[in-house]
């Protein structure tokens, strides 16, 4: 018995000094800077790319991000449980004001919010405004009803109820499409409202814009609202919308930069282009902004902090196309980058 | 078959040899045998389709899971969103980082716990206990991450190892004073009467003779507490969270920040669209699968050795 | 006062490496330090017992003060309101009380129905006598080591029942989402256009629902129910069987008219403590079950649970929504407490009869 048991026992401390001998070679000499931040899930295959990109150029310095929404972004910030958060909804004055020694919000990068679809058969959708506003009020429950059909004539729309996909949990991504959804109908304005959490009258939940477009996936007969990157890397079928000009646009780099142009940047770097005029503009788009505080007393964390950002700021804007973002516009990359060297200790 | 067994070993012969069953009328017509022979066949075909959901898990953890399973998938850190590759060390350090961190805090307590049980067995307050005891078996497991955090990360200002440790703890208490103190009890007491006969005190019999014996007994306990412990998600999703990174940087572990682990790695993985990912979570779950199976089969082997009452 | 110390031959075997006992340390009278430390080591242990009730007591202090203040505003309606909604401030959990209830009321009657039909056939041996049967069939029933066989296979059946258990609720939500879920789908899709007057397939299923939470919890709760109705069932005195069949019974007549009868007790406290564990459970159900707030009879709509409610807002709520969530883990405690409570009485109660 005594002699199993030793077996045990040493094969079971043997394992987790293997493990935790394993990855002495990949973690960070004793003087080397960790940064742990959370937010939104909008942006974070592009952080994650950058900050894996960065860590393989910069061993010092580890970073860590977890993709919680933009809701336990905000929430973690306020806290202090983390060096930096992100979020699609910006931050209200009311949250600033919560955080002690202020906060400086950057915008990194920015992206198109589609609704993407799942019906066999239907490889395009155009939406009209009426229609994909009814879709999300829950007034239209069927596939084939005709607010939907008179925008697709000769498509085949099934006789099949319409699955709508929300979010589970405090997302940017909500907050802008329910305040683009606001801006376009009264009606939602009234009833529903702009919100991180928007108290949506149809539709099952899931977590993050991973979550969605999963369920996206495997729910026949399903729409619902996910960032760009997500729908396109998942091959996901995504509507054509309707914009304020009436034409259809469909999401791509040129239609979200067209949504952009319009939206000119006050000092505190907090736009939106709820419903762009411009004729070729995609009608969902929106910047996505990384929450420092004002003060790091740590000049080390500070340093890296800094580095980091002037890399997503400035190469790091290249990955992000191919990833399905916006590259910022140059005005927008500049007004950041004096925003990153305000930040002091 | 007892019987079979018995005359064979006795060298006595088969007592159904010769015995003519033509006699006995077994006819399936009648109202009453053909109701036997029904729910003989029902309680059948219910219990094996009871079995139709293990071995299915159990399929798929050993294709789908099996299939991404490598050597990479122990020394890598999880892969982001759109990425290839990746593993999940990380969070099997965690895991048995935060089990072993759990089975520190309650070991002793436990079996403490467990020889006051024992050595006052008709007390009030042993009865007291021990029902609180069974009670705390049943208690939901996302109360005690629940009570963690608000006892540790709302306490200590963030997520860490330690606050998932002790969430565990809570779930791995009650299982382990029940069986230590089952396991004391077994102990026969002609050994404990021999030791109070030569006039050792009740603490000299409990360390002397009644807990070395009972070891195999207590360890089955610790066992099987580790494999429900392991296999915990909601404790450790707002105590522990997640991480990306290793335990152990800048040259020391790293036991108060947010710690990596199977359970949270699954849960999290499940629900994405990232088809890397996904198969990422079948790996982790047929290892964390593995890991609870050898515990329980540890905990099981090790209950058999046991002296006990004869 | 003899110099030598015969100690059990068990206690010597195990203990020799670990705690030598030297010669005359227990032979003789306890000296002062050995009775002041017997008397310290028993209070110690003393306090350690009471330290599991005052766990117990503190967990329910520490949940019920935090949840003081979100009680204080809500009242009474937090339980009857159906709307969640954060912004307004309104919070009702009435719609996952519902859910929690429905779905493990369910699932207790599914893991009930199979799970005691398990233990009747493992209490009854239905597989060794069958093994037996083969084998003398083979004229292998007496052979020393063939004739082991049906025992062992017994035992083989017994433990993969109990391995069910052993599987982390996380990977069953895992198997839920990707093996359940697209194998009812099709099915409850033609109950629903077939039979979509009934109330319980109003809905169809468009994904995680009642139904697939419920056949994952129910094979959860399985094991439990057939562990302890197994133990209710194979305590029953033999007598009783015997006399059951002395009068003419067949097996079926004998287990329903006097076994059953006679272990009820024990298998009613199984029923209750499986109900117990699948209201608090709580991965399988939040990746399953739909997390959304409808109130519905429809076996395919989503719902939602008490738990699941906690596993998902809990990592993001602030101050004031971490108050009201506290209030529904007490809410989910209450109840939960109150059901291991009468299944622990019951099965006390069960196993004090059994011995009479």
């Amino acid at each position: 018995m005594k002699i199993r048991f030793g077996i045990a026992a040493a094969s079971f401390a043997l394992l987790t000094l293997i493990l935790a001998s394993c990855n002495s070679k990949s973690s960070a000499p004793a003087e080397g800077v960790k940064l742990q931040g959370a937010g939104a899930s909008f942006p974070a295959p592009l952080y994650n790319k950058w900050f894996k990109s960065y860590g393989a150029n910069h061993p010092d310095v580890q970073v860590d991000y977890q993709s919680v929404g933009s809701g336990g972004g905000k929430k973690s910030v306020i806290d202090q449980t983390v060096d930096f958060g992100a979020s699609d909804a910006a931050m209200s004055d009311e949250e600033i004001a919560r955080v002690q020694g202020g906060v400086q919000l950057l915008p990194m990068t920015a992206g198109s919010i589609v609704i993407a679809y799942n019906v066999e058969g239907l490889s395009s959708l155009n939406l009209s405004r009426k229609a994909y506003t009814g879709i999300f009020l829950g007034k239209i429950k069927k596939w084939n009803d005709p607010a939907i059909a008179s925008a697709n004539p000769g498509a085949k729309l099934p006789d099949l109820p319409i699955n709508v996909v929300v979010r589970a949990d405090g997302s940017g991504t909500s907050f802008v499409f329910s305040k683009h959804l606001s801006a376009v109908s009264e009606e939602f304005n009234k009833s529903v409202g702009v919100n991180t959490m928007p108290n949506w009258p149809v539709g099952t939940k899931s977590k993050g814009n991973e979550g969605v477009t999963a369920s996206l996936k495997t729910t026949p007969g399903s729409i619902g609202y996910v960032e760009y990157g997500y729908a396109n890397s998942q091959k996901l079928a995504m509507a054509t919308l309707e914009n304020k000009a009436g034409k259809y646009v469909a999401a791509s780099t040129a239609s979200g930069q067209a949504a952009l142009a319009s939206a000119e940047l006050p000092a505190n770097l907090i736009v939106w282009a709820s419903d762009p005029s411009a004729p070729d503009a995609y009608p969902i788009v929106t910047y996505t902004w990384l929450i420092c505080y004002r003060k790091y007393p740590d000049a080390k964390k500070l340093a890296a902090l800094q580095d980091l950002l002037k890399y997503g700021l400035t190469d790091g804007q290249k990955d992000a196309e191919a990833m399905g973002y916006i590259p910022l516009p140059p005005n927008v990359s500049a007004k950041a980058l004096a925003a990153v060297q305000t930040i002091t200790n | 078959m007892a019987t079979a067994n018995l005359n064979s070993k006795m060298g006595m012969a088969d007592p159904f040899a010769g015995v003519d069953f033509g006699q006995l009328e077994h006819s399936l017509r009648r109202p009453r045998t053909l109701m036997d022979f029904l729910l003989n066949g029902l309680v059948t075909a219910m219990t094996l389709s009871a079995l139709v959901p293990l071995f299915s898990v159990i399929w798929m953890l050993a294709w789908r899971g099996g299939k991404r399973l490598s050597v990479g998938v122990f020394t890598q850190l999880p892969p982001s969103a759109m990425e290839p590759g990746g593993g999940f060390g990380n969070a099997i350090l965690g895991t048995l980082v935060m089990v072993g961190f759990a089975v520190a805090f309650t070991v002793p307590v436990g079996i403490m716990t467990a020889i006051y049980l024992a050595q006052n067995r008709h007390s009030k307050l042993a009865e007291v206990v021990r029902f609180a005891a069974k009670v705390l078996t049943g208690f939901p497991s996302i109360l005690a991450g629940v009570f963690a955090y608000g006892a540790i990360v709302l306490t200590t200002g963030g997520y860490s190892a330690l606050a998932g440790a002790v969430a565990l703890s809570i779930l791995m208490l009650p299982t382990i004073v029940l069986t230590s103190e089952d396991a004391i009890r077994m102990v026969p007491s002609k050994m404990k009467e021999a030791a109070i006969g030569m006039g050792a005190t009740p603490t000299q019999t409990v360390w002397m003779v009644l807990l070395p014996t009972a070891i195999p007994g207590i360890l089955t306990g610790v066992m099987l507490a580790v494999a429900r412990a392991a296999g915990e998600t909601a404790p450790l999703l707002f105590t522990a969270l997640f991480s990306n990174y290793w335990l152990w940087s800048h040259g020391h572990a790293q036991l108060m920040r947010p710690t990596a682990s199977l359970a949270v790695l699954i849960y999290n993985f499940a629900g994405v669209p990232f088809e890397n990912q996904v198969e990422l979570a079948w790996a982790a779950a047929l290892v964390l699968v593995l890991l609870v199976l050898a515990a329980n089969l540890i905990g099981r082997s090790l209950s058999g050795r046991q002296v006990q009452q004869s | 006062m003899a110099s030598h110390s015969p100690a059990a031959p068990g206690a010597a075997s195990a203990s020799g490496a670990l705690f030598a006992i030297r010669p005359g340390e227990i032979t003789q009278a306890p000296t002062r330090l050995q009775s002041l430390t017997d008397a310290a080591f028993r209070r110690l242990s003393f306090l350690f017992a009471c330290c599991t009730i005052l766990l117990v007591t503190f967990i329910v202090f520490r949940i019920t003060v935090s949840a003081l203040p979100a009680m204080r505003h809500d009242g009474l309606s937090f339980l009857t309101g159906r709307v969640w909604d954060p912004n307004s401030g309104q919070h009702g959990i009435a719609g996952e009380i519902w859910g929690t209830l429905y779905t493990s009321i369910l699932a207790l009657v599914i893991g009930t129905a199979f799970g005691l039909a398990a233990a009747v056939f493992l209490s009854e041996g239905y597989m060794g006598q069958a093994i037996f049967s083969i084998l003398r069939g083979f004229n292998l029933h007496l052979h020393p080591f063939w004739s082991n066989v049906p025992d062992k296979i017994e035992d083989l059946l017994k433990q993969l029942i109990e391995l069910l258990a052993a599987i982390p609720s996380v990977v069953y939500g895992l198997w839920g989402l990707f093996v359940v879920i697209p194998i009812i789908r099709p099915a409850c899709n033609w109950l629903h256009l077939k039979l979509g007057w009934m109330s319980l397939f109003s809905t169809d299923l468009s994904g995680p629902g009642v139904l697939p939470a419920v056949i994952v919890l129910a094979i959860m709760i399985l094991p439990t129910i057939t562990a302890i109705s197994r133990d209710a069932l194979t305590s029953v005195p033999p007598k009783l069987r015997m006399a059951a069949y002395g009068l003419g019974a067949t097996r079926w007549e004998a287990i329903v008219g006097v076994i059953l009868p006679s272990a009820s007790r024990g298998i009613f406290g199984g029923m209750v403590l499986a109900f117990g564990r699948a209201l608090g459970e709580t991965m399988a159900l939040a990746m399953l079950v739909g997390n959304s707030n409808q109130i519905s009879v429809s076996l395919f709509s989503p719902a939602n649970t008490l738990a699941a409610l906690l596993a998902n807002n809990f990592p993001e709520a602030g101050p004031k929504e971490v108050g009201i969530l506290m209030y529904a883990a007490l809410v989910l405690l209450a109840i939960t407490l109150v059901v291991n409570i009468i299944g622990a009485l019951i099965l006390q109660r069960a196993s004090r009869s059994a011995v009479e």
